[in-house]
């Protein structure tokens, strides 16, 4: 790393080092994105083979593209993974759309709302993240086995939606929001609500999209959680499934990923697409808290 | 946006009676509609994350063995038992190695990244791109990549097969404790999948760095490069990189997703804290009790290590880059 120097001004023409200062700048980051990119490549090539040779003696760079391996996965009953699937669509898309309205309204409350104690209950909110929300997976696991969760959807999605974290990350970017926008639709005759939902919501698009990126995504790829809560297969989201595969004898190699290649498949393109935002937002609110 | 606010005068007033009223009324009440607004957010809050907390300290304190209402209690025997005689106060030690290999790493790793992606001019929205991917990467999908393709114990795997290359014998990555090759295939792992996400971080730190303060340093004489890097990025980037070191550690005490999939809880090797609460709480013993005591501690220690941390770098006294 030789050209660290950080390079301030995105407008500024001018550099060090010239071409040969570039070119090594570009190697480096080269050998690097490659070696970033290996294992997406190690998915789609094994996921497109047949296991003859996957495990084969000598390294093949491409495959044999088995697209018949597709159909493979998803007819195999025993595997079931259009189920698990299913159940992990079910599971992101409702802790999504339950995160961003309890917690954004919660934010929005505790950023803009005149109420003497509204201090206090901030940071009650900030005294339940002390505590990470992995450690209690036992006393969470003991609270909805009692309220007869287990293996449902409500278990599996209602206990993640109450994000303190996300509800602070909401509050902050609230507290920066225009306030002349809102003060405009109180003159208007908007009580705190219809200012809320017309003027407000409209308006911070972008942040709802970042936090929804990241929750789909967390929501998605959650494993303790979803290990705790299904016990029947047939509550089993993806990962569950994919763990299974892994000390399952019984699962070919090539369908092994093939599904790890069909569960990260509908992600990297939410991600793509939702990554302005999501650099965006992580910018803005920084992460400090 | 002018339009919404226009249809927002139609509309609200005709719904919801006398107009005159919005000011004072219900709708304009802070107190009523912050209760309103948080209400939810904090029933649920209370439910399910600090009903749990409490009923697990609860627990902690009780014989609660195969249930969840226990009334024999018994004090510290649980948290004497976790600590003594489990496999807990090793997976302690795990975490500590655990952590003592990926923090340094990692935060170098996103920091380099983020440093070379900054220096870009052409494809800089690509390359953060392809560092930034790995994020959205579950690390069960990631630990079956490492464990079956990359890091296989047998001879296809692509690791055995580039030392193979050079001449090297068939390494087993993680079937064999000694030597501990298994810290690289999971050190690598979450290096993979966390180091994007901390490099945006870096790289929204870098852009906020005043350009007037290397302007000033080259009048000085300082050479671009490592005197800068030393004397002016790395301690504009103090409050990221406190606050990175502290997600980092936090993250590295909960690990178990790659552990349990990689390593795999019947190892007698480098099990998380989380692992052997889950075992212990959730296993064939089914003792919420020692499971519970141990969450106590592993929150204690969490929230110690923030305190200290925070005490020692300074961690929120607002000098930040944003």
């Amino acid at each position: 790393m030789t050209t660290t120097a950080p390079q301030l001004d995105k407008n500024r023409r001018k550099r060090r080092g010239g071409v040969l200062g570039n070119t090594g700048l570009y190697v480096a980051v080269g050998i690097a994105a490659l070696l970033f990119l290996l294992p997406f490549y190690l998915i789609v090539r094994n996921a497109l083979s047949t296991d003859q040779e996957i495990t084969g003696e000598n390294w093949k760079l491409l495959p044999s593209f088995q697209w018949g391996n597709v159909s493979e996965l998803f007819d195999d009953q025993t595997v079931q993974f259009g189920r698990s699937l299913w159940n992990s669509t079910v599971v992101a898309v409702l802790m999504t759309v339950g995160t961003l309205l309890v917690c954004s309204l919660a934010g929005y409350g505790l950023a803009r709302i005149p109420y003497k104690h509204s201090n206090k209950v901030f940071y009650a909110v900030l005294a339940t993240l002390m505590v990470p929300t992995a450690v209690t997976f036992v006393p969470s696991f003991v609270l909805v086995s009692s309220l007869g969760w287990v293996d449902t959807y409500r278990g599996l999605i209602i206990p993640g939606l109450f994000s303190g974290f996300t509800c602070f990350l909401f509050r902050q970017y609230f507290l920066g929001f225009p306030k002349e926008l809102e003060e405009a639709a109180r003159v208007d005759g908007l009580g705190y609500w219809g200012a809320y939902w017309r003027i407000v919501v409209p308006n911070s698009l972008n942040f709802f999209a970042a936090i929804a990126t990241i929750t789909f995504i967390s929501g998605w790829n959650a494993f303790l959680w979803p290990l705790v809560i299904g016990q029947d297969p047939d509550s089993w989201t993806v990962q569950i499934a994919l763990s299974s595969f892994m000390t399952n004898q019984t699962v070919n190699f090539h369908l092994i990923f093939m599904a790890t290649a069909v569960s990260i498949l509908p992600l990297v393109f939410v991600f793509l697409f939702l990554q302005r935002w999501l650099v965006q937002g992580i910018a803005q609110t920084g992460i400090k808290g | 946006m002018s339009t919404t606010t226009t249809r927002g005068v139609a509309r609200p007033a005709p719904a919801k009676g006398s107009p005159a009223r919005s000011r004072r009324g219900l709708r304009g009440n802070p107190t009523v509609n912050f209760w309103l607004f948080t209400g939810p957010f904090l029933i649920g809050l209370a439910i399910f994350v600090i009903v749990p907390i409490g009923w697990s300290i609860w627990l902690s304190f009780f014989d609660a063995r195969y249930t969840v209402t226990p009334s024999h209690f018994i004090g510290f025997d649980n948290y004497k038992q976790i600590l003594t005689n489990s496999g807990f106060p090793d997976s302690l030690l795990t975490f500590t190695v655990f952590a003592a290999f990926i923090v340094p790493t990692t935060w170098a790793l996103s920091l380099g990244l983020a440093l070379l992606v900054n220096e870009l001019r052409f494809m800089r929205a690509f390359f953060r791109s392809v560092f930034f991917l790995p994020t959205a990467v579950s690390y069960v999908a990631a630990a079956l990549i490492w464990k079956m393709s990359i890091f296989s114990g047998v001879r296809f795997g692509l690791a055995n097969t580039v030392i193979g290359w050079f001449g090297a014998d068939t390494i087993a990555w993680m079937s064999n404790p000694t030597p501990p090759w298994y810290w690289l295939v999971i050190v690598t792992l979450r290096l993979w999948i966390q180091s994007g996400f901390y490099m945006i971080l870096f790289l929204a730190a870098l852009q906020n760095i005043p350009a007037e303060l290397y302007e000033a340093a080259a009048i000085d004489g300082a050479k671009r490069g490592w005197q800068t890097f030393r004397h002016i990025t790395l301690p504009q980037l103090r409050a990221t990189s406190t606050a990175v070191i502290l997600l980092l550690l936090i993250a590295a005490y909960q690990a178990f997703d790659e552990f349990f999939n990689i390593v795999g809880q019947k190892a007698t090797w480098a099990q998380t804290p989380l692992m052997e609460l889950y075992k212990t709480a959730l296993g064939t013993s089914q003792d919420y009790g020692a499971g519970s005591a141990g969450a106590v501690i592993l929150s204690l220690l969490i929230c110690l290590v923030t305190l200290v941390q925070g005490k020692f770098m300074g961690f929120g006294r607002g000098e930040d880059s944003k």
